[in-house]
Parts: structure tokens; C-alpha cells; sequence
């Protein structure tokens, strides 16, 4: 009985020091881990500069100005994000601004891009999408060569 | 900066595990990394572009210079127009690159290193006019689909490589062969590792010409890494897109090439002319080869004024494509009298020619000068839009400044 008894102990005893052991192990691992990934500790040097860059960019992310998405420079209308969150992520918003097409020409250039880009089935946004398109970036009339535009006047000294 | 954030991510999300407990800054410190990424990079500094360049499209890159800007006889990187079809490579080792030769109608499959290339091969050196197939897209109507380029997609840099020729000699070719193909690194913008942004190629006969380069070097440097860095195909004279850039493997084929935009509607035009916005099926439109005959006036820019009694002089280049221009005419009446200036020979084949004028213009008021080149076979310049065409290909209507004579 007694012996049995002291086993016991024993067994706790190591048991004990085993979970002292793997604790120590851990922490120094996780110790390791935060010394790679953060070896300046920037995690805990809260300053307020910091916070209200980050306050700045979160507000910057989807801002409006004059009409203007400012992140991606699409007019702001029905349908804007729509447009954002599935026209931009493999190319430019760029690249939709400078195209003017009619419905059906969009909804060719979006079977075309689902068939050879990898564009995902838009769903119930691609009449969103393509009412947005149509309605803020419409086909202009150029007719067979149009005047020219923009032209900048300056001296030209000889 | 993305993959470090995930790790980040991953590592704090598993510490928080760990802990069992949320860490309380981890996503401060996340959400003060995530807007630098997001961060414009300036594309004029990292490509070394002039600032007067014009950006048509950030994702892919696609800048384009204006017509003043084009004034050098040899395009230096400032001036040159940038098209991309995928994401530009980073992390390039020249030392590691090779180019391999393969294909149904390649005797054997062989791959050269760079260094292999420069040393067994005798260097050229080329003026090569390069013009995007889509230059001056923005005047059709109805539109065109794609980049809105005006006129500025265009350049004539002086290329060195080892021709493409001496290459395929090498290897050797079966008389099967009809068509080369180029494959590069770039990467395709939905970062799909199967798909290739691009993959165009030429005929036999194009690729055997003496000014058909491997190039390593642009205006005597290596080649920026925009423009194709550390080897890029050099085709003159036809759509720039023939000349791959970032290529590792060129595949001799017994068939037309049937890459990424060789097939469809990229790079053609209808085979046979049609209306104004008709739609047209894919087996009715046939790949473009050279590119047709054209002109910019490069000095002055657009809008000088001029006093009465003063004369103005222009210059700019010409080129036809495969073909040589022979004539240069310039009109400030709207076409209604040309006046025939001489143009200079190119200094290679498939190099653009250069034009200068002296201009008296009869009263005051608002001019156009207009000009015109007409390419050894009789084709001139239309002073309108050409042949409308689904993807807005091959616009060459004649260009024109704004002068004011006060």
C-alpha cells in the first residue's frame, strides 16, 4: 500500500515538473516566434502617431470626392462597388474608365473575360454592374475624325 | 509586403491559439501595414519614364508618350511607350536565364544560356521601329475595346542581340515549319500559373530576316526591365506584341503559332472590310503582319502660336512597316494642296525615316498642319479613321498640330 502510495507521488512529481517543462517550452517558442516575425516589438509601442495614420487610411480606403471614388477614380453612382469589388481585382479601374461600350458589348467583354480570365460568375451584379457602366460611361460620338481637343496654346519663339 | 503580412497573420492567429486569448495590438499592428501596401508606387521613377507620359493603365502597365516627346531620332527609355499584357517579373538572375528552342518542327530541343548566346552568336545592332498594333485605338467609333492609346505608342530604339536566324541554325529546323512562338516569364494578371498573358509569334519568313533580333541590349545598355529585361524578341515593322518580351523559350511550330492573343480576335482585323461596329466571327478575322504606313510631326508641340511673317519649322519621322516611305507631304488647308518635303533613307531596314519642313503660312488665323507619308508601294495616310475594326487595330490617319499665327 505504502509503496504504491509513494509511486504515486513519484508519478506526480515528474508529472508536475513535465508540465513546468512544456511550459517553459512553449513559452520560449512562442518568445522565438514573436522575436522573427517582430524583432522590434513594434506590436507594443502603441504611439499615437501611429493610431491616427491609421484612423486617416481607414477613411481613405472608400472616400468620395467631388463625385470621384478617389481609390479607384470611377464616378460615384448606383452600382460603384459593385464594380470596385469585381471589376478591379485583376486589372485596373483604368482600363473600365477609358472604355465605352453599350450593354451588349460589356456583357460580351465579361463572357469573354469569364471564358479566358478567370472571371467569376458576377450573379446578380452583373445587371448592376452593367447599368453602372452604361449609364456613367457611355459611348461618345466621334464621327470619322474629330476636332482636336485640349489643345494647349504657348509662344513658340524662333 | 503581402506575404510577409500573411505570415504575420497566420503566426499571430496561431499564437493567439496558443494563448488563448485575443493579442490585443497584433491587429493594430496589421491594420498599420495593410495601407502601405496599398500605396501608389510612382510608375515615372520606377520605370524612369519623363512625366509628361502618359498613364493609361495601371494593372497592367500601359504608358504611352505624346507626339512632342517622340522628337529623338533614337527613342531613349524616357520617351518609350510601355504595353504589358500580364504583371511585370521581378526577380530576375540574368545568370540563370536561358532561352530554349523547342517545337514540333525543331530538329532538337536545345537551351542556351545568356552567356552562350552573346559568345557563340555574332551581335547586330538595329534601329527597329516598334509600334503597339492598337496605336490611335481612341479615334474609332464605335469604340474599340482595350487601352485608348492616341498616338504615342510608338518608338525606334536601337536594339543588339544575335539574330533569331543564327539560332534556329543551330538547332535546325524541319521544312515543316511555318511559324515561330514565343513563351515568356510574365506572370497573368489573375495570377493563374496555367494561363499566359501573352504568346504571339511570326511567320517562318519573319523570323529568318537579318533584323529579326534576340536582343539583350537597348540604346547600348541592358534592356530596362519593363521593356523585356534580360532578353526580348525584336521584330521591326510589325505589331509590337510579335516582339515577346522576357522570353525564355521561342517553339518552332508546324502551325500557326495558337498562343495567348494569336487566336480570336487579338491582333486581327477583319479579313474583308466592314461597316462601322457589324460584329464579325472569329474565323473571319485574320492576324495583322506588317504594320501600315505612318507619320508624326514630333516638333513643335501641338498648340504654338506664331507671329505673322514668321516661318515655322517641323520635323518628324515616318515609317511603313516591312515597307520603306519614299514620300512626305505636309497640308495646312485641310488636305485641300500637299506640299512634298523630302524624307531622309532609314539607316536600317525597318527603321523609321525623318522629315523637317519650313512652313510660311499665308494669314493669320488657326491652322492644322497635316502630314502625310506614302510607303514604297503607292499606300498613303488616310486623313480619315481607317477601316473600322472590332478591336480598333491600325489606325494610321494621317496626324496633325494646332498652330495659331497672330
Amino acid at each position: 500500500m505504502d509503496r504504491q502510495e509513494q509511486f504515486r507521488k513519484q508519478v506526480r512529481v515528474i508529472y508536475q515538473l513535465l508540465k513546468v517543462v512544456v511550459s517553459i517550452i512553449i513559452i520560449v517558442a512562442i518568445a522565438g516566434i514573436y522575436l522573427i516575425v517582430d524583432p522590434s516589438f513594434s506590436v507594443f509601442k502603441k504611439s499615437a502617431p501611429d493610431s491616427a495614420y491609421i484612423v486617416v487610411q481607414e477613411d481613405e480606403e472608400d472616400r468620395i470626392e467631388n463625385g470621384i471614388h478617389v481609390r479607384s477614380g470611377l464616378v460615384e453612382a448606383e452600382g460603384l462597388m459593385e464594380v470596385v469589388n469585381n471589376c478591379t481585382n485583376c486589372h485596373s479601374s483604368k482600363l473600365v474608365i477609358q472604355n465605352r461600350m453599350t450593354a451588349e458589348r460589356w456583357i460580351a467583354t465579361i463572357r469573354w473575360m469569364q471564358e479566358t480570365q478567370n472571371l467569376w460568375d458576377l450573379g446578380g451584379n452583373e445587371e448592376i454592374i452593367v447599368n453602372y457602366l452604361v449609364t456613367n460611361y457611355p459611348p461618345i460620338k466621334k464621327g470619322r475624325r474629330e476636332n482636336l481637343r485640349n489643345v494647349e496654346w504657348y509662344d513658340l519663339q524662333n | 509586403m503581402e506575404r510577409r503580412n500573411f505570415v504575420k497573420k497566420v503566426v499571430l492567429g496561431s499564437m493567439a491559439t496558443i494563448i488563448g486569448a485575443d493579442i490585443v495590438f497584433g491587429s493594430t499592428m496589421l491594420e498599420g501595414y495593410q495601407p502601405l501596401a496599398l500605396q501608389d508606387p510612382d510608375p515615372f521613377k520606377m520605370f524612369n519614364k519623363d512625366k509628361q507620359m502618359e498613364v493609361l493603365n495601371d494593372k497592367p502597365w500601359n504608358i504611352e508618350a505624346k507626339a512632342h516627346l517622340l522628337d529623338e531620332k533614337i527613342t531613349s527609355n524616357n520617351y518609350m511607350f510601355i504595353r504589358n499584357n500580364g504583371l511585370v517579373p521581378d526577380a530576375i538572375d540574368s545568370n540563370e536565364w536561358t532561352l530554349t528552342i523547342d517545337g514540333e518542327s525543331a530538329k532538337e530541343l536545345k537551351t542556351y544560356t545568356l552567356a552562350e548566346l552573346q559568345t557563340k552568336f555574332p551581335q547586330y545592332t538595329y534601329q527597329l521601329t516598334l509600334e503597339c498594333g492598337g496605336n490611335g485605338r481612341s479615334e474609332f467609333d464605335p469604340p474599340a475595346k482595350g487601352n485608348q492609346w492616341t498616338v504615342g505608342a510608338v518608338s525606334c530604339a536601337k536594339w543588339t542581340g544575335v539574330r533569331l536566324r543564327d539560332i534556329l541554325e543551330d538547332v535546325g529546323i524541319k521544312d515543316s515549319a511555318v511559324y515561330i512562338g514565343y513563351h515568356a516569364v510574365d506572370a497573368h494578371l489573375s495570377r493563374d500559373p496555367k494561363k499566359e498573358p501573352i504568346s504571339r509569334g511570326a511567320p517562318i519568313a519573319k523570323a529568318l530576316q537579318d533584323e529579326t533580333l534576340v536582343a539583350f541590349k537597348m540604346n547600348g545598355q541592358d534592356i530596362p526591365l519593363v521593356h523585356g529585361y534580360p532578353l526580348r524578341l525584336v521584330a521591326g515593322g510589325w505589331p509590337a506584341s510579335v516582339s515577346g518580351k522576357w522570353v525564355n523559350r521561342i517553339s518552332v511550330r508546324d502551325k500557326v503559332h495558337d498562343g495567348t492573343k494569336m487566336t480570336g480576335t487579338a491582333y486581327r482585323v477583319p479579313c474583308e472590310p466592314v461597316a462601322p461596329g457589324e460584329k464579325v466571327k472569329d474565323e473571319d478575322m485574320c492576324i495583322i503582319e506588317s504594320m501600315p504606313v505612318k507619320s508624326l510631326i514630333t516638333y513643335p508641340k501641338s498648340g504654338a502660336i506664331i507671329k505673322k511673317g514668321n516661318k515655322l519649322n517641323i520635323r518628324g519621322h515616318a515609317w511603313a512597316g516591312e515597307l520603306e516611305v519614299t514620300k512626305m507631304e505636309y497640308s495646312i488647308d485641310f488636305g485641300a494642296t500637299w506640299i512634298a518635303v523630302s524624307v531622309e533613307k532609314p539607316v536600317n531596314r525597318l527603321a523609321w525615316q525623318h522629315f523637317d519642313a519650313t512652313i510660311d503660312f499665308p494669314k493669320k488665323g488657326y491652322y492644322e498642319v497635316w502630314s502625310r507619308a506614302t510607303d514604297s508601294q503607292g499606300y498613303s495616310q488616310p486623313m480619315l479613321v481607317p477601316g473600322w475594326n472590332p478591336k480598333g487595330y491600325l489606325n494610321n490617319a494621317c496626324h496633325r498640330i494646332a498652330v495659331k499665327v497672330e
